[in-house]
């Protein structure tokens, strides 16, 4: 019920700021907001102690299948690219998912980075995809209603944030009962949970699979943000942010990857408006006083709070 | 036959420069559980360095042959300086969290260094041809090659020989394959295991600034070249098995000998090849080639 | 699950607040330009900064009122210009979001190196109606495939750098019948490397294609792609490499004799010559993305650019530098012809209007923005060969060709264009 509070709290906020706020901020929020959803699914992954250097992938997958639907097929229908970008995501890591859920460690991080790697040498030799320039993707209609410019993109994220808090709440649910237990048990120690007579493979399989349906999902979510898709999306770099992002937030709630994902994105601006000849390193410096300062994450100074309070 | 000699020197001569990269990160990796990203910083100031040593050098009127020692120098400097700093300043408060945190913790150093060389050095390039043409030039198959290029194979051979003596002959190293095999176990022997990490974290950034210095003379030095290497060596380090130094040296020469193969017969597949390697070997041999065996903990 | 709704409230909030105060006030004083160009990264050495030097000394020096005619009124039209500078490094989510940061900060901007970001940036410049000026990148895909109210390109497209290299080759080798190319995998690569390719098809039909190389993108190391190459029998090697790519070629290949063996093309091979200088061999064909560096024509505005730009910075300035300028001094123009002989401030309307189909002098000279409906410039392409005398790298045999001749019509793709009429 708290849950389903919260989650009504954080829906009517995102509705709220999705009218109410100046175009730049929208898009900042969608960016976010996109990352998030993708940074949700490397938590449920997370949870089997498994972690991907390689979402980006699964993002790049999500971003080039709503790009080629309006460019290829002409079908400029936003709420079609999302779910044929969480479907495409999910597809892929239905498929992939066979071989990875094998693997475990930084072997399952590096596998996944290659797996990745490869996608984007296909996609820059692709010159019918404008290598590595990319392509501009145009979506108009949501549902094949149609909105005046400015506003669509309002839609959209309030579209996305429905979805993103629909998604949320049902890997909250999930995590909560027998299915996250098993995950954490299989991080803990995988060979006791076969002797108790679950399948460790299964659990990584479906989690594999939720975290690649929601990277596509983000990946289509940035898509729209931005309106251009390139290779850059399933490069390596992409990937890492998403780790970081991850780890910045904490994996102990469903909250904190929306919360560090915006937290990154504004840190990230600022850095980059008012220190542009040394924004590595500012991101490098708050980066290290996080992890030192914050080991568990962002989120763990709201469960500090939460206790004195 | 005239085919393949070229190729097999080109793919020996790149695999012996994977090899100087990811010699030290494998070690690094082995004895401190640290995927260091920040190799590639230490890559590229082993480069910077080695530029600004053998030009002052140069500048100098001293003998040319001497640049060679400012290369070496350059490498033993950036090592012995930053290696040490990194580790006493930072990582010795870090051991014990979660191997992610670790790989993002020099991520973050490598994006501070970024900036660092871009403040100390300038964002032009850096030239410094000499020792590379120096050598001269040596025919094979027709094709001419230059000499730098044996100079490099020689280094790489001679790391690895070292290497392998250090830790199997020498009662230092076999202290430290202890440490390797069990850091608790090793502690109440009464081995220092911080004087360990220490050490073998400078030597781990000394073979990543030596990889940097004799790569200097070949290439143009340019921000973001750390970048570039990281990646490459991971990948081998991944293939060969994560902390096995015969790994590394067979991982880069797998991929030195694939990646000149493609460049010959199917160029456009150049950009992948690597990740295909690692991508099949690790299908085939879920660990890398040379894995070691893990007791299954219940 | 411990959730407390609150804080994540508080925290959402605390963020978006944080992100309010990002874009500084709108002062109307001077004209704002925001100028993006990579400060960081491989391409900020040969590109980016070479760009901002310029474009802080063409503002200093224009608001000083001591920039030669026509541009000898102080600013723009008498008011004084400010720059904003950003780094352009990143990729093109990352700019597409500095971009809507910057927008509302500055009344023009004027940047982008890259293709990626340009074609990113296009269609937000047209959502926010912020008149914006792509000074350098290269693909002609940007008004090819769509157009644009809010965007300009001041400098011209990638397509004529290959035209002039591959017309000034077959003028000087009519009988050559064999090709080979190295350049870097990825979009400015494939894209000139195939311009070249079909140009050399259509001049000289039946050529040989020995090998494309086509190694990674910030590869620097070339020495397999050299052995290919040594080995193809290729009588001319083409290259559009840059930056430190393209100085590691010329250091790794020199020494091997790959450019005694073979007729080497450096398609956009001048920013090189800053950096190489005598270590380029004598007989190599280089181009500059135009009449820009040592092809700069001899008028007052191109020694302006190069005897103030050398001064303060002890290089000469390369062809990111004089493209940089000539952008400045595009809006400049069209400011001022929009402002006419009235006091009036002109709006960005009238602005726009001034800048469409503007024939203006830069320091390359004649600028003619003739192409995606007036919105990108065509200049003439200038091709020389380098040779060193008295210890200093020369231009020779430099060829001018005509805006003209190497740039398709309006309303024509390059692709298609190159494949077809290139001879007439």
């Amino acid at each position: 019920m708290k849950a389903l509070a919260a989650a009504a709290v954080a829906l009517a906020l995102l509705i709220a700021l999705a009218l109410l706020a100046p175009q730049w901020l929208v898009f900042m929020a969608m960016l976010a907001l996109a990352k998030g959803v993708v940074v949700l699914g490397l938590v449920v992954l997370m949870r089997t102690g498994l972690v991907s250097f390689g979402q980006g992938l699964y993002f790049g997958i999500g971003a080039y299948a709503a790009a080629l639907l309006s460019h290829q097929w002409h079908i400029a229908d936003a709420a079609v690219m999302l779910l044929a970008a969480a479907a495409a995501g999910g597809l892929i890591a239905a498929l992939l998912g066979l071989l990875l859920a094998r693997y475990r460690d930084i072997f399952f991080a590096m596998l996944s980075l290659a797996l990745s790697m490869i996608l984007y040498g296909l996609l820059v030799k692709s010159a019918a995809l404008g290598s590595t320039d990319g392509f501009n993707l145009h979506a108009r209609t949501f549902f094949g209603m149609a909105f005046a410019s400015g506003m669509e993109r309002r839609v959209f994220l309030i579209a996305g944030s429905a979805c993103a808090v629909v998604a949320a709440l049902m890997v909250h649910r999930l995590l909560g009962r027998h299915w996250g237990r098993l995950a954490s048990a299989v991080r803990d120690n995988e060979l006791r949970v076969s002797y108790l007579g679950a399948s460790p493979y299964r659990v990584v399989y479906v989690n594999y699979l939720i975290a690649g349906a929601l990277a596509g999902f983000g990946g289509a979510l940035a898509a729209l943000a931005v309106g251009h898709v390139d290779p850059e999306t399933t490069y390596w770099t992409t990937s890492g942010e998403f780790v970081f992002i991850a780890i910045l937030g904490g994996t102990q709630s469903i909250i904190a990857p929306f919360v560090a994902a915006a937290i990154f994105e504004a840190l990230r601006t600022i850095a980059s408006q008012y220190a542009p000849n040394v924004w590595q390193m500012s991101l490098g410096l708050a980066m290290l006083a996080i992890i030192m300062f914050q080991p568990a994450g962002l989120w763990s100074l709201a469960e500090r709070w939460r206790r004195s309070a | 036959m005239s085919n393949i000699l070229p190729v097999a020197f080109d793919g020996i001569a790149y695999g012996s420069w994977l090899f100087l990269m990811s010699a030290g990160l494998t070690l690094i990796y082995g004895v401190m559980r640290i995927l260091n990203v920040a190799h590639g910083s230490l890559y590229a100031l082993g480069a910077y360095a080695a530029c600004s040593f053998a030009s002052a050098w140069l500048n100098g009127g001293l003998p040319a042959a001497g640049s060679f020692g400012m290369l070496l120098l350059a490498a033993i400097v950036v090592g012995g300086l930053v290696g040490p700093l990194l580790e006493r300043g930072l990582l010795q408060w870090m051991y014990g969290k979660d191997e992610v945190v670790l790989v993002l913790i020099t991520y973050a150093v490598f994006l501070i260094m970024e900036d660092v060389i871009k403040l100390v050095w300038g964002v032009d390039s850096l030239l410094l041809p000499e020792p590379y043409a120096l050598p001269g030039n040596f025919s094979l198959g027709g094709l001419a090659y230059p000499a730098y290029n044996l100079l490099l194979i020689g280094m790489a051979l001679v790391t690895g020989l070292a290497l392998v003596w250090a830790l199997y002959r020498t009662r230092q190293g076999k202290l430290l394959l202890a440490v390797i095999h069990d850091r608790e176990m090793s502690m109440a022997m009464g081995i220092n295991v911080s004087r360990f990490y220490l050490a073998t974290f400078t030597v781990g950034a000394t073979l990543a600034a030596l990889g940097g210095a004799l790569t200097a003379p070949t290439v143009a030095v340019t921000p973001g070249i750390g970048v570039e290497v990281i990646v490459l060596a991971f990948a081998v380090v991944v293939i060969g098995g994560l902390g096995s130094l015969g790994g590394a040296a067979l991982g880069a020469l797998l991929v030195g000998l694939v990646r000149s193969a493609t460049v010959r017969y199917w160029p456009e597949a150049e950009l992948f090849s690597i990740y295909a390697v690692m991508a099949i070997v690790l299908i085939a041999r879920p660990k890398g080639l040379f894995a070691a065996q893990e007791a299954r903990k219940i | 699950m411990r959730i407390s709704p609150s804080f994540g409230l508080r925290t959402a909030v605390a963020a978006f607040v944080m992100l309010l105060t990002v874009p500084a006030s709108l002062a109307q004083q001077p004209i704002k330009v925001g100028i993006v160009t990579l400060l960081s990264g491989p391409a900020a050495g040969p590109f980016g900064v070479p760009a901002r030097n310029a474009a802080e000394l063409t503002a200093e020096t224009l608001n000083a009122g001591t920039v030669p005619a026509p541009y000898t009124q102080k600013g723009f039209g008498g008011t004084p210009i400010e720059l904003v500078i950003i780094d352009e490094a990143g990729g093109p989510q990352k700019q597409v979001a500095e971009f809507r940061n910057l927008a509302p900060r500055v009344d023009i901007v004027i940047g982008y190196i890259s293709s990626g970001d340009c074609l990113a940036i296009a269609p937000v410049a047209e959502e926010l109606k912020k008149l914006t000026i792509l000074f350098d990148c290269g693909t002609p895909r940007i008004f090819e495939d769509a157009s644009y109210k809010y965007v300009f390109r001041t400098g011209p497209t990638g397509t004529m750098d290959n035209v002039s290299v591959a017309l000034y080759l077959v003028e000087r080798n009519p009988n050559v019948k064999s090709i080979a190319g190295i350049n870097q995998n990825y979009a400015w690569g494939q894209d000139s490397w195939a311009d070249f390719e079909n140009s050399m098809k259509t001049l000289k039909p039946g050529i040989e294609v020995k090998t494309s190389q086509m190694p990674k993108l910030f590869a620097g190391q070339f020495g397999a792609e050299i052995t290919t190459l040594l080995g193809s029998g290729a009588e001319v090697i083409h290259s559009s490499m840059w930056g430190g790519d393209l100085e590691g070629l010329v250091l790794q290949g020199a020494p091997r004799g790959l450019f005694e063996k073979h007729k080497v093309i450096l398609s956009a091979g001048e920013p090189a010559i800053n950096r190489l200088s005598t270590r380029i061999p004598d007989g190599t064909i280089l181009g500059a993305r135009g009449p820009f560096g040592p092809f700069a024509p001899d008028t007052e505005l191109a020694r302006w650019l190069k005897t103030n730009y050398q001064d303060r910075y002890q290089v000469p300035p390369n062809y990111a530098s004089f493209k940089m300028a000539q952008a400045i001094l595009a809006v400049k123009a069209a400011y001022e012809k929009a402002k006419g002989a009235g006091s009036a401030v002109p709006d960005q309307d009238r602005i726009i209007a001034a800048l469409e189909n503007l024939t203006f002098e830069g320091p390359g000279g004649a600028v003619k923005m003739s192409l995606g409906k007036g919105h990108q410039a065509i200049m003439d392409a200038a091709v020389g060969t380098t040779k060193v005398e008295g210890g200093q790298l020369k231009m020779v045999d430099v060829v001018r060709y005509p805006a003209e001749k190497v740039n398709p019509p309006d309303g024509v793709k390059s692709e298609a264009w190159i494949k077809s009429d290139l001879k007439k």
